[in-house]
């Protein structure tokens, strides 16, 4: 470990980036963004999915190159060209999963290349002694000649961690490390945390449970599609305030004209489940689809969104409740089951759950028609071509090529043909998870015109989004999600911004001061 | 149904092309051709003839890589059929005989494609089991013995004539365009190209794509089979122990050489056999220029190495790698 030269009474800069930028293509995943963390500090960076967490986090350790911007660690410009130079400069990171060798073991994992030897040979008695040594400074006290794999996941991180920091990391970037530890195992990972800052080493928290950013951080960062939102002592930061800096509205955007048209009971309802919902990853709840109706999904992160499209969808299979369409009782065991029954689902994760990149436009859009219809009636060359051109006409995708593979496409681009894909089945019911992440500006208004189109032919529309204003603007009704389960309904009026925040920090003590 | 060459087929023809001016460098009669007893005879129809058995089992092969899997059995499963065949033949009529043999592939096929597509087991792992096991079920069928039979219908199979085209050239085409039209005819050939370009994007477009990925084992199995009564058919008795061995890495050869990615997508059944061919001209050739087969080898491993330089991903690291090295070098 390396020792800073004179122990700072406030926080100097260790660690300060400024007007990082990074595109992929025309989507810029980070634009113009400022963070600077101080010696000692435990510093979260936080938003939703796609916000750019990770692309920065890949930028600064020089796993992508960057397009723009400085880093400076310790007032020394760097500029690493890969994860091994960051580590040689003082940054260390530690993934979700963990990137050591489970076969070996602890000691092994702990010194892999640098083991002590003496004439060339491995002192095995030497390296456990050291690493036991090692290891009880962050309050394990376990058998390190045991495979890395016969520990849990927390001693996994923790021993990532050991290894990283004795590698002489100033700053310690951990991405989402808590996402598979249970509550005993978090803490233990805490007063790991609150150990390095009191020895003067930097960390980035990245994660997704506020809970958990109120408890160890001292700042926090907040990014939005690539956009720095701010950054604010944790301290002075109450929860409502902290929940509309990642989805609340953005000063310098748009706002979008709220769609006139109010709910309407009178509109006959198409498909309705009651008590739907599956132990262990979704609370039951009852939701009723109308025809020319969009509903809206609201929630953190991890609230059980996306959770409730795969279940609507049947790509997870319900154990409790019931579903109908137009009022018969119908099976929802697949995703085949839900397109038989004119659903359709455009997934949030566009390119391991949407595109196939390899096939073209058409191929891609003409799918789930050609798989609803079954083998033995396949489209025509004539009729796919027929269709495929009539979405790209009417979506206006880019560049109007049927024959291209759809991998090279952008995003805004894929997600048009996403959505054709469906169209094209004459759908009763459309999920939408996120359907504007990840695109461009044009692109992303396009959309949302579309999904008020699509409303107005009379489907019915279950839209899931991180960006309040924009279901806002579309919605009919917005269904407010917290902790995996469905805790309130805003219809009429009552669907706005400020109302949807409330809802999504009731259960926040520091949200009623700010509420009142 | 289109049975074109591709565009993306340019490269297998002008190899096919290569090679075959090779053959003729080294034998000036390779193209020469005479009829007799009302059959072709030359170089030529040799090369079709003796590539018939991994023509055919690249034509099951290649459904089962465009859905991302992989089938190590068949050659096991050739064994077993041609097993299967040559027990029966000289007891029973040649329908019976045929129809037993790919009922054998057939289950072949659904255990490998259930073990895959039900059971979720990798496609390697899943079809090893098979291609170890296989061996030891046609000896048991065998009896351990190499079974021969005098049956002229078989025989027939292996070495008669129709059209003037040996009968197992004429089975392979037969083959080739039932599959085409099977595959190409339905919107089968589009799914298999879902399931393997994106299995999970597939399926949640309501994709039956264990449907998909059943279907293409058990049709690699009834290749496999038609394949295995060929070579049984031609050395007139069933061998347990060498029918068809090491013919499953000559058929995922076949299916690479013809542009099939190992991770699924886009395949193309033509340019598959149009592998078998290189691969088979190249064999000939060599035996034809008097070098010693285990040349043969050599030369196939050359060729694979090529082929997988030319499809690899990271060529294109490597060279920008290089370009960095050599910039970066003081
Ligand atoms: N390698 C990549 N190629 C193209 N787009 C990418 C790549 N990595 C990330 N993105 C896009 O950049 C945006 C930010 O992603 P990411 O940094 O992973 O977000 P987060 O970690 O905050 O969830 C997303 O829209 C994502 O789709
Ligand atoms: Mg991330």
């Amino acid at each position: 470990m390396s020792d800073s030269s004179a122990p700072p009474a406030t926080r100097p800069a260790l660690l300060d980036i400024r007007g990082l930028t990074k595109s992929f293509g025309a989507l810029k995943a980070l634009d113009d963004v400022d963070f600077t963390l101080g010696e000692g500090e435990i510093h979260a960076l936080l938003g939703e999915n796609g916000a750019g967490k990770s692309t920065l986090i890949k930028v600064v350790t020089g796993v992508f190159a960057r397009d723009a911007g400085t880093v400076r660690l310790a007032n020394r410009e760097i500029a690493p060209r890969s994860a091994k130079d960051a580590l040689d400069a003082g940054i260390a990171t530690v993934y979700q999963e963990v990137n050591l060798l489970p076969n070996l073991s602890v000691a092994q994992n702990l010194y892999l290349g640098r083991q002590p030897t003496r004439f060339g040979v491995v002192r095995e008695a030497e390296m456990k002694r050291r690493a036991h040594a090692l290891l009880l400074d962050y309050g394990l006290d376990i058998d390190v000649g045991a495979p890395l794999a016969s520990y849990s996941v927390a001693v996994q991180h923790i021993t990532a961690i050991a290894r990283a920091v004795d590698l002489s990391a100033r700053v310690l970037i951990l991405d989402e490390p808590t996402a598979s530890l249970d509550r005993h195992e978090v803490e233990i990972l805490f007063k790991v945390m609150r150990k390095l800052a009191a020895d003067g080493i930097g960390i980035v928290f990245v994660s997704h449970f506020l809970d958990q950013v109120y408890e160890i951080c001292d700042r926090v960062t907040v990014l939005r599609n690539g956009r720095l939102i701010g950054s604010r002592e944790i301290a002075q930061l109450p929860r409502l305030d902290l929940i509309r800096m990642m989805l609340g509205r953005e000063l310098a955007e748009t706002t979008h004209e709220r769609a006139a048209s109010q709910p309407d009971t009178a509109r006959e309802v198409c498909v309705s489940f009651k008590g739907f919902g599956k132990q262990g990853y979704l609370a039951p709840f009852d939701l009723e689809l109308r025809r020319g109706e969009v509903v809206g999904l609201a929630g953190l992160l991890g609230s059980g969104r996306t959770e409730t499209a795969r279940l609507v969808f049947g790509a997870e299979r319900a154990d409790s409740g019931a579903a109908t369409v137009d009022g018969k009782a119908i099976r929802l065991n697949s995703p085949r089951d839900a397109a038989g029954l004119g659903f359709g689902y455009c997934p949030e994760e566009r390119k391991t759950e949407g595109i196939v990149a390899e096939l073209t436009v058409r191929e891609n859009i003409v799918l789930a028609l050609q798989a609803r219809r079954g083998l033995h009636r396949p489209l025509s060359r004539r009729e796919q071509d027929e269709i495929a051109l009539r979405y790209i006409r009417m979506l206006d995708i880019r560049p109007p090529d049927p024959e291209r593979p759809i991998g090279l496409l952008s995003g805004g681009n894929q997600q048009k043909a996403l959505l054709a894909r469906w169209l094209a089945t004459s759908p009763k019911l459309l999920v939408l998870d996120e359907p504007t992440r990840g695109i461009d500006v044009g692109a992303h208004a396009e959309i949302i015109r579309l999904v008020r189109d699509l409303c107005e032919q009379g489907l019915a529309l279950l839209v899931i989004s991180s960006e309040l204003d924009e279901i806002v603007t579309y919605s009919n009704r917005v269904i407010v999600l917290r902790d995996r389960a469905h805790v309130e309904e805003l219809k009429g009026d009552a669907v706005e911004v400020s109302s949807i925040l409330a809802a999504i920090a009731a259960d926040a003590p520091a949200a009623q001061e700010v509420a009142s | 149904m289109t049975l074109r060459i591709p565009r993306r087929g340019l490269a297998q023809a002008f190899a096919l092309i290569v090679i075959l001016m090779i053959d003729r460098a080294v034998s000036p009669q390779f193209f020469n051709l005479h009829l007799q007893d009302g059959r072709l005879f030359g170089s030529v129809i040799d090369v079709l003839n003796r590539g018939t058995p991994v023509a055919l089992l690249s034509l099951g092969m290649v459904l089962v890589i465009a859905t991302g899997g992989i089938d190590l059995s068949v050659g096991a499963v050739m064994a077993i059929a041609g097993a299967t065949a040559a027990s029966l033949a000289d007891t029973h009529s040649l329908p019976v005989v045929i129809a037993s043999a790919l009922a054998v592939g057939l289950a072949c096929g659904l255990w490998n494609g259930i073990l895959v597509a039900v059971l979720r087991i990798q496609p390697i792992v899943a079809t090893l089991i098979l291609m170890v096991a296989g061996r030891g079920i046609a000896q048991l069928i065998t009896e351990g013995r190499i079974v021969t039979f005098t049956s002229p219908d078989l025989v027939w199979m292996g070495n008669g004539a129709v059209f003037g085209l040996p009968t197992p050239v004429a089975i392979a085409i037969g083959m080739l365009l039932l599959t085409a039209a099977v595959v190409r005819g339905t919107a089968l050939g589009l799914l298999i190209e879902a399931t393997g370009g994106n299995a999970r994007a597939s399926e949640l477009s309501g994709v039956g794509t264990r449907a998909m990925i059943l279907s293409v084992y058990i049709w690699c199995g009834i290749c496999a089979a038609l394949a295995g009564v060929i070579a049984a058919a031609d050395i007139m008795g069933a061998d347990a122990n060498n029918a068809g061995l090491w013919l499953e890495l000559d058929a995922i050869l076949a299916v690479v050489v013809g542009g099939t990615s190992l991770f699924g997508g886009r395949f193309s059944l033509v340019l598959a056999v149009a592998g078998a061919l290189i691969i088979q001209s190249m064999n000939t050739g060599i035996l034809l220029s008097g070098y010693p087969p285990e040349l043969n080898l050599l030369v196939k491993a050359v060729v694979v190495l090529a082929v997988l330089l030319a499809q690899s991903p990271r060529l294109g690291d490597i060279q920008r790698f290089t370009a960095r090295w050599r910039r970066t070098k003081p």
